[in-house]
């Protein structure tokens, strides 16, 4: 075992350590990470799936914001009682243009994967300024002030041009309309009709139940939408994955 | 300790004669068997190079093996363009579809008897019913009480459920439908629909506050007996096309009984008279997508007997 005896190099050389050490955990990390780029039975492609409308991603900025993701997942797990509880389970596709994904790992709150068109707009306003006031048992502090913090969606469009660059595919049009299209989903007397051609499935309405465009608007826009954009009802799963 | 004892005791003091004995003991150990040092010195401390105990090289060994086992019994290695599938033929996918495939499947004989059922036979079977109600409680505390509470005793804007004051009717099929489909949603065309004007837009301030006062007459609350007269007419070509000349409601239009005091929102003048400058507008999602013909007709079930039922 002549080899083992030229360990006692490696073991006296720091530099020389760090350097090989480096090279294993590198290969390591080669073989474990890059075939989830390139096998077919990692990436599946799902049909409905589309970036977040400006509204929708401003309301996933303020998500992230205020943390919801501390104690709220968004991955439901492929086991009975979850998707008896909250429905489908999660497909690696639904959080493809999650930068960063929201799949969190601690459920002090229900999961929100699947929360979209569960309860209506006015629930969600009543449930976000007191939380106890619908649901008497919840530990969940109040985010009322939402209500009252205007948006203009003035930096939208460079949000979005940040997006694009981390491989969201905004087309050009999406970035020249977006301040108009962010104006216009919560906005029930605007025209929704080019809203709706660039981002299928958005919901159009005035969310918060007041005139004044609030993050309370993009807030719920984005929760309603939450696992909307997948048909379960065609969707075949591919039991290799 | 073997290593205390190997330590050479400072000359100049007496070693009582047990600690010379140990010592002796030692030495002995070592002479008749001396396992190979590693060479590795530290303030004259050196370091045996024993061999690790047999049982723990084997256990290592057999995790080893255990591994390169487990790697073809399941999903794992990563090919050309997919991982091997594995011997077992294992999937998260296949495993969670055929555990809730085995769940329904050994409810199926009840549930097929609820969905084909009239719902108010399933009330006279009563092993069907109990099994309905059990399973209606719980499809409620899934999916209901964060509105309409664990209790079903409701919240500001979202009804109780536990008294007969109904919105849309109080019977099976009335509560059925109010569940399948929901109440003024965007997805469902058969949700029950209905919309009060904001009153604001049409009737000065002193007029709402005279109407106002004339629905907390109806309630039988306190109030202005002047203006309450006043608003009475107001309320007649306004109010009561919907919500019924004596206010008694209509529950095709899911217009509420104003006589019981019984509020969705609130019964204080104030939020009276906000709910009729500003009209309501309370939405209930459609559960025919989301829940089983089965689940929905359990749940209707459950509420009917909460108290309220017709």
């Amino acid at each position: 075992m002549s080899l083992l005896k030229h360990h006692g190099k490696i073991e006296r050389n720091a530099t020389l350590l760090l350097g090989l050490s480096f090279a294993v955990v590198t290969v390591s990390g080669i073989v474990e990470i890059v075939p989830l780029f390139y096998l077919e039975n990692t990436i599946e492609e799902v049909e409905g799936v589309r970036p977040y409308s400006p509204l929708e991603l401003a309301g996933r900025d303020i998500y992230i914001r205020e943390g919801c993701y501390v104690c709220h997942s968004q991955m439901i797990r492929p086991l009975r009682d979850e998707v008896e509880r909250y429905g489908h389970y999660s497909l690696a596709a639904e959080s493809m243009y999650d930068h960063p994904f929201q799949w969190g790992s601690k459920r002090t709150g229900p999961d929100l994967a699947r929360i979209g068109g569960r309860y209506s707009d006015e629930w969600h306003v009543a449930h976000m300024i007191d939380p106890q006031s619908v649901v008497p048992e919840s530990v969940m502090p109040p985010y009322g002030f939402m209500m009252n913090v205007r948006i203009d969606g003035r930096y939208i469009e460079d949000l979005m041009r940040v997006h694009r660059l981390v491989g969201v595919p905004y087309t050009d049009e999406m970035l020249e309309n977006a301040r108009a299209d962010f104006l216009a989903q919560a906005n029930p007397d605007a025209d929704h009709s080019g809203l709706l051609e660039r981002y299928p499935g958005a919901q159009t309405r005035n969310f918060d139940g007041q005139p004044e465009l609030t993050e309370m608007d993009a807030i719920i826009a984005y929760m309603q939408m939450l696992g909307t954009l997948v048909d379960f009802s065609t969707f075949i799963p591919d039991a290799s994955r | 300790m073997a290593d205390d004892e190997n330590k050479p005791a400072p000359e100049d003091k007496v070693q009582p004669p047990e600690r010379q004995y140990a010592e002796n003991r030692a030495e002995l150990r070592q002479k008749q068997a001396e396992p190979p040092k590693t060479g590795h010195v530290w303030d004259g401390i050196e370091e045996y190079d024993n061999p690790m105990p047999r049982w723990w090289l084997w256990t290592f060994y057999i995790t080893i093996i255990w591994a390169l086992l487990y790697t073809i019994a399941y999903p794992a290695w990563p090919l050309v363009r997919q991982a091997t599938p594995g011997l077992l033929g294992y999937s998260s996918r296949a495993d969670v579809a055929q555990d809730i495939d085995s769940v329904r499947a050994r409810n199926a004989p009840l549930d097929t008897r609820i969905a084909s059922m009239e719902l108010d036979e399933v009330v006279h079977d009563p092993e069907l019913f109990r099994y309905a109600v059990a399973g209606g409680a719980a499809v409620y505390r899934t999916f209901c009480s964060q509105c309409h509470g664990s209790g079903a005793q409701g919240a500001v804007a979202f009804p109780s459920l536990l008294n007969d004051d109904w919105l849309w009717g109080g019977t099976l099929d009335d509560i059925y439908w109010t569940i399948a489909h929901g109440v003024r949603n965007e997805n469902d065309p058969d949700a029950r629909w209905s919309q009060m004007p904001a009153f604001g837009e049409i009737l000065d301030r002193s007029e709402i506050d005279s109407v106002a006062q004339y629905v907390l007459a109806l309630a039988g609350r306190q109030h202005d007996a002047a203006m309450a007269r006043s608003g009475e007419e107001l309320y007649l070509d306004n109010c009561a096309a919907c919500h019924g000349d004596d206010g008694l409601g209509d529950r095709f239009q899911g217009a509420p009984n104003l006589t019981n005091d019984i509020w969705q929102y609130g019964g204080s003048l104030a939020t009276i008279t906000e709910t009729i400058t500003y009209s309501r507008f309370g939405v209930m999602p459609s559960w025919a997508d989301r829940l089983t013909e089965a689940q929905v007709r359990k749940v209707t079930l459950y509420v009917h007997q909460l108290g309220g039922g017709e």
